[in-house]
């Protein structure tokens, strides 16, 4: 699936500086209940959210029930954010929100992964930085909005200022174009057909399994993607 | 040129450069489970896309599965027996292997698929899940991805990966009695932090490592992740060469001569360089405890819950103060002090046979405290029966345990069996906030002090028994 493409985006920033917010705490096991990535946002943070585990009342001192908040897409956040799980229904509940960024000292590197392969943009700042950015934004939240250029890979604040960000390469392109991976790589089909051919003279044993695969209609070993 | 260990295993993978820094790596097995992999399996087939190996992909049951005796499909957890029949239906459209809820090879992922022998040394193995890296135990290069990038797996049996740097941590001194691979993994995030390790991939090393068995070297490699670390690793020597051979899908014959000749080229160059270096002297190392919300917030055990302005960091400081606020603790409190309401025994960390021994043989003869839960949930059905051939789960019933079918069980709370504001020593690798249930407050410790501590009533070390 393609992700949405990512390339200027402009909106409210909410500071949770808190450092190693985990997956678990973005969004809580018990909130995902189906096999899909849809019907997430409503459980994001939901053990901060909401006043108690089973309630939908929201409690007014999480930040993004805050006034000026609520509109949030950009997240200010602590170190180590999406540390832990490698449940992607934490970018799920992120983007359902309407998150489009998350700027942090340093991040999961699973949950990094997670966020540019569904469009949304994960960006190493200093400390000092996003201290700096969550101070002007707290002022007045809805005017004080953070615009993030990923083509320039500059970040304009206030008036005049502007700051420059580094991601890698790699990732930088899979957010402009919104690039669906798979597809990318299946265009290299014969080199991995020709890495299995050598691989399998030096390590047989990798691809020789003592039981023959359960073989159904359509899916017979030997099947190539499409 | 002198090579680490991981150089050695990602040259082996490397398929290709496909430019911007990464590299297309080529997966020898790749590990589902109902909670992650169902959904990358229906959105692949949703899309259109045919698995390129099936008989080289795996899928369990032990997420969101039933571990209470005489389990079906039907679990506490809401919409659970979904999660299970979508699995079962996805896996068997596909044409891979199903380590169904009564298989007696079900288990949790990254112990079956140690035990089964279907990751072995040298292999590359991806799951959709974080603690795949135990597998690492193995000299195998094991990571844990997201859904998406799972189905990137499965359609090309590759992924793209940037090529992360290397640490080597080196285990050196004498290990002290009643100090197991949990402490030694949890002194070790304690010292250096949950972010000590982000972006490399750490090889576990020393002479501890060399004299551990290969069951201790899983729960250290599980929690490299704790650290942030892509994976950790093992070099396989003699010990990891016993522990493959004769298991059901490992080679056998000429295959098998042939296998472990290449496993035995799979270790660090002995003048090889890494990005980075971290020591460690098992010597000064004692039981640990977690006191707060992240692994990186332990202590020794007797030692005091530490004062939030005793941290230098000021973002420490305030984890810690939110930490403590979470868990009710007051700083200065000493760990021993800790009434606990719960115990469990479990988990990808420690819930093998090595494990419950050692749990069970502090608790033969003993009872745990009145007021206490207590579970024993084997990390895989085949855990089970050995156990219980041995009369261990006789040992856990008689003090008062719990003794449960295999599976993730509470290690996480899905929304069915909770922990939720419950006090918990517990054998696993998370103590997030909410990880065990609403309001839970969990405490990292080793399947040993879980068996002490849980007989004490409040948070203690086994008595050394040497």
């Amino acid at each position: 699936m393609k992700p949405q493409p990512f390339t200027v985006h402009r909106g409210i920033a909410a500071p949770l500086l808190t450092r190693n917010i985990d997956t678990d705490t973005i969004i809580p096991s018990r909130k995902i209940q189906r096999v899909s990535k849809q019907g997430l946002g409503d459980g994001l943070f939901a053990g901060w959210r909401y006043r108690a585990p089973d309630s939908r009342e929201p409690d007014p001192e999480f930040i993004l029930n805050r006034d000026g908040y609520r509109d949030a897409s950009i997240l200010l956040a602590g170190a180590n954010f999406g540390c832990g799980s490698s449940r992607e229904h934490a970018v799920w509940a992120l983007g359902e929100f309407g998150i489009r960024a998350v700027l942090a000292p340093s991040f999961g590197s699973i949950f990094r992964n997670n966020c540019t392969l569904n469009g949304i943009l994960a960006v190493a700042l200093k400390d000092s930085t996003i201290r700096t950015l969550a101070d002007w934004v707290q002022t007045d939240p809805r005017s004080n909005q953070l615009q993030i250029d990923l083509q320039n890979q500059v970040i304009e604040w206030k008036v005049g200022g502007t700051l420059a960000f580094e991601i890698e390469p790699a990732k930088r392109r899979l957010l402009l174009q919104g690039l669906d991976g798979i597809a990318v790589t299946l265009q290299r089909t014969s080199a991995i057909d020709e890495f299995e051919v050598a691989d399998r003279a030096v390590r047989p044993w990798v691809y020789r399994l003592p039981e023959p695969p359960i073989a159904q209609p359509g899916n017979r070993p030997g099947n190539r993607g499409p | 040129m002198p090579e680490t260990l991981f150089d050695k295993l990602w040259s082996l993978h490397r398929v290709a450069e496909v430019g911007q820094g990464e590299c297309l790596l080529h997966l020898d097995r790749i590990f589902l489970h109902e909670r992650t992999g169902s959904v990358a399996l229906l959105s692949l087939e949703r899309a259109g896309r045919r698995i390129r190996s099936p008989e080289r992909v795996f899928c369990t049951m032990d997420h969101i599965v039933d571990t209470r005796p005489g389990r079906g499909d039907e679990t506490q957890v809401p919409h659970g027996a979904h999660f299970i029949a979508a699995t079962r239906d996805s896996a068997r459209r596909a044409g891979i292997r199903l380590f169904d809820v009564n298989d007696p090879r079900q288990g949790i992922g990254h112990v079956i698929a140690a035990e089964l022998g279907i990751v072995l040394p040298g292999m590359s193995v991806v799951c959709p899940d974080s603690h795949t890296c135990t597998l690492g135990a193995l000299g195998a290069l094991a990571w844990g991805i997201g859904s998406t990038e799972a189905e990137h797996a499965l359609a090309t049996g590759t992924l793209r990966v940037s090529r992360p740097r290397s640490m080597r941590v080196s285990f050196d001194g004498r290990v002290p009695a009643g100090v197991t691979p949990k402490d030694l993994i949890i002194h070790l995030i304690s010292c250096f932090g949950s972010q000590a390790a982000t972006g490399h991939a750490v090889e576990f090393a020393g002479p501890a490592i060399e004299a551990m068995p290969v069951e201790g070297r899983a729960t250290l490699c599980n929690m490299a992740v704790e650290m942030g670390a892509f994976t950790g690793l093992v070099a396989p020597d003699e010990r990891t060469v016993r522990y493959v051979r004769g298991r059901e899908y490992a080679p056998t014959g000429a295959l098998w001569e042939q296998a472990a000749e290449h496993w035995s080229a799979l270790h660090s160059d002995s003048d090889a360089l890494f990005d980075r270096e971290l020591q460690i002297d098992c010597a000064a190392v004692a039981p640990s405890v977690t006191w707060g919300t992240n692994p990186e917030q332990a202590v020794p055990i007797g030692g005091r819950v530490p004062h939030p302005d005793s941290f230098a960091d000021s973002h420490r400081a305030s984890a810690a103060a939110r930490a403590l606020q979470y868990m009710d603790l007051a700083p200065g409190t000493p760990t021993d002090t800790i009434r606990v309401d719960a115990a469990f025994i479990g988990s990808c960390t420690n819930s093998r046979l090595s494990d419950l021994r050692a749990a069970a043989g502090y608790l033969k003869g003993r009872r745990i405290a009145p007021w206490i839960r207590a579970l024993c949930v084997p990390g895989s059905s085949s855990v089970k029966r050995a156990a219980e051939a041995e009369g261990l789960d006789e040992v856990f019933r008689r003090a008062g345990f719990e003794w449960r079918e295999a599976g993730c069980s509470l290690c996480f709370h899905a929304g069915g069996e909770s922990f939720g504001g419950q006090r918990v020593i517990s054998s696993t690798n998370r103590n997030f906030q909410g990880r065990q249930g609403p309001g839970a407050r969990t405490h990292l410790g080793s399947p040993l002090t879980v068996a002490a501590s849980a007989c004490r009533g409040y948070i203690c070390a086994a008595e050394p028994t040497e």
